[in-house]
């Protein structure tokens, strides 16, 4: 905890915070631009944020406000779990099987550029109710962040390690296990992070088109009742979300590859 | 040393100059063996007409050339590649012929040229690896033996929980010599395995192989282009010339085992050197001669 208060790295990241907020007073407050004077201002939003009895109805001390929150999280959740589940393994068995991946990686190439709102329609068709579509999209966009990552991080195990288990009499599934899975490790967790970013990202979006409950659906809603600090709010508590997501796939994956974090910190 | 030791792993001092006594396992025949690649329809000769015989329990050295045929040799033998013609026989078994699919196996177990330990599995892990999958040791049984193996080459018992990425390279690589040799391999094959290291970790790196080697004889095929190094270590060095890529000669290494670094200096050594590079220089002129007809 010393050194933490001691490190530069520490006082230059709260540097940053204080200069957004800075700028972000000044362009409300100082600018003489009409379009900025509309926007909410630092104070404005936090007073909001932090008020037992809030103007617009949304605030820390407000139940409403966690069941945004509670909604998104569920979602973003179990549409990442799904995605690991079934991106994992499918990028493993392409990294695995030539001939498996010359079927999906075409059908990868086609399908993945598609933007996830462009699939919210087909989604609800599909799925005959939002709650439903709104995970399918996200689900998606983490589940191709996923299986590519996993698939690249099959295909770049050096082929000593596969020949070296084979000398010492390892079985395919001996294989799959001492060598596949802990050395595409690494390239799995950089896109488990990735695919949790991703699924925030297209979450928010699609529960702004499609849903009653959750923190998209809170900006785009304060949005049409011009509750402008309420909006700020819910962008705040997203990135809030994802930073904490993100950061806890970070500890477990470090807690999986502690040879690398020793590796790493020879080197560092 | 205790009961886990396998059984062919001698104990302690033994007989005859304190080197082990010659295995009855690991005596290999190559018999004109020839590798042609050709994905495209342009056939690329490889390694022609290759033939090679190792006695159970010595140590061969091949020298060569980058671009040779002895990595291609060495996979062969491995299992990791086919061959097209010839065959590689261990001990009366046929390993590799035109018709047999190569497999791999702990009977020839090879050390890599940039090292192939597990980075994810700590140094002991990846020693108690082999015995542990082939389900020929229990844990318990792997783990002591492993111990005392890593303690008999040089101390290595004191990094057997660290993971190898924080090891020294030399390290790195006698704990993949020991990893080997927990198989009880008939063959241990060495793919220039010092090769990108200096030369004071090199010599550190002779006298612990020589020492393993001394404990626990097995036939060792080395791969390497360094002279002094082949015939510091080995009983024979065969001498393989590019196009085609084929063994051309061989030279018996006199000098008496156990080999230390104060015969680098003798008469002896300084003649069986100049002797091998002589002969290496010869056959490389040949060979770039033969590379001159074919490209006019």
């Amino acid at each position: 905890m010393k050194d933490l208060l001691t490190s530069k790295r520490f006082w230059l990241m709260w540097a940053g915070y204080a200069l957004f907020l800075l700028i972000w007073y000044g362009s409300t407050n100082w600018l003489p631009i009409a379009a900025f004077n509309r926007l909410p201002g630092p104070i404005e939003v936090i007073t909001e944020w932090v008020n037992p009895d809030p103007f617009y109805g949304i605030s820390i001390f407000t139940a409403p406000y966690y069941t945004h929150i509670l909604y998104s999280v569920v979602r973003a959740t179990s549409a990442f779990l799904l995605a690991v589940a079934l991106g994992v393994p499918l990028g493993i068995l392409m990294g695995w099987s030539k001939r498996f991946n010359e079927y999906a990686s075409g059908l990868f190439g086609l399908l993945r550029p598609i933007p996830p709102l462009a699939w919210v329609p087909v989604a609800i068709l599909l799925f005959a109710q939002p709650e439903a579509a709104v995970v399918f999209v996200t689900f998606l966009v983490a589940f191709f962040a996923t299986t590519m990552n996993t698939f690249v991080g099959v295909r770049s195990i050096d082929q000593d390690y596969f020949r070296a288990a084979e000398c010492l009499g390892s079985s395919p599934t001996q294989v799959l296990r001492h060598v596949i899975i802990p050395g595409a490790l690494p390239h799995i967790f950089t896109g488990l992070q990735i695919a949790m970013g991703a699924a925030w990202f297209s979450l928010a979006a699609g529960e702004m088109i499609a849903a009653q409950y959750g923190l998209g659906f809170l900006v785009f809603e304060s949005y049409n009742l011009i509750q402008f600090p309420t909006i700020v709010i819910g962008m705040a508590t997203l990135g809030l979300a994802g930073y904490i997501s993100s950061a806890l796939i970070r500890v477990i994956g470090n807690r999986l590859m502690q040879w690398r974090e020793q590796a790493l910190g020879m080197e560092g | 040393m205790n009961s886990g030791m396998a059984q062919r792993i001698p104990e302690g001092p033994v007989a005859s100059g304190g080197m082990a006594e010659r295995p009855d396992v690991g005596k290999l025949s190559v018999r004109g063996v020839g590798k042609i690649y050709d994905p495209e329809g342009a056939a690329v000769v490889a390694v022609e007409n290759c033939d090679v015989e190792v006695e159970a329990g010595d140590f061969v050295a091949i020298v060569g050339p980058s671009g040779c045929g002895k990595s291609t040799l060495m996979n062969a033998i491995a299992g990791f590649d086919t061959i097209t013609s010839g065959e590689i026989i261990l001990d009366g078994v046929p390993l590799a012929t035109p018709e047999l699919a190569p497999r791999p196996g702990p009977d020839r177990v090879v050390v890599f040229q940039h090292g192939a330990l597990f980075p994810w599995k700590t140094v002991l892990e990846n020693v108690t690896y082999g015995p542990m999958v082939q389900g020929k040791l229990s844990g318990d049984e792997a783990h002591t033996r492993a111990m005392n193996l890593l303690g008999e080459c040089g101390g290595l018992d004191r990094v057997a929980d660290t993971y190898p990425p924080q090891l020294s390279s030399g390290m790195q690589r006698r704990v993949e010599i020991v990893r080997a040799l927990m198989n009880d391999p008939s063959i241990l094959l060495l793919d220039e395995p010092f090769r990108a290291m200096d030369t004071v970790s090199k010599t550190t790196m002779h006298r612990h192989l020589l020492q393993m080697y001394r404990v626990c004889r097995r036939t060792i095929i080395f791969i390497t282009h360094d002279l002094e190094e082949a015939v510091f270590l080995a009983d024979k060095v065969m001498i393989m010339t590019s196009r085609p890529g084929t063994i051309k000669k061989s030279l018996d290494v006199t000098l008496s085992r156990p080999r230390s670094t104060d015969m680098l200096t003798s008469e002896e050594f300084r003649e069986l050197k100049l002797q091998l590079s002589a002969t290496v220089h010869e056959e490389a002129k040949k060979a770039f001669a033969r590379g001159e007809r074919e490209q006019a």
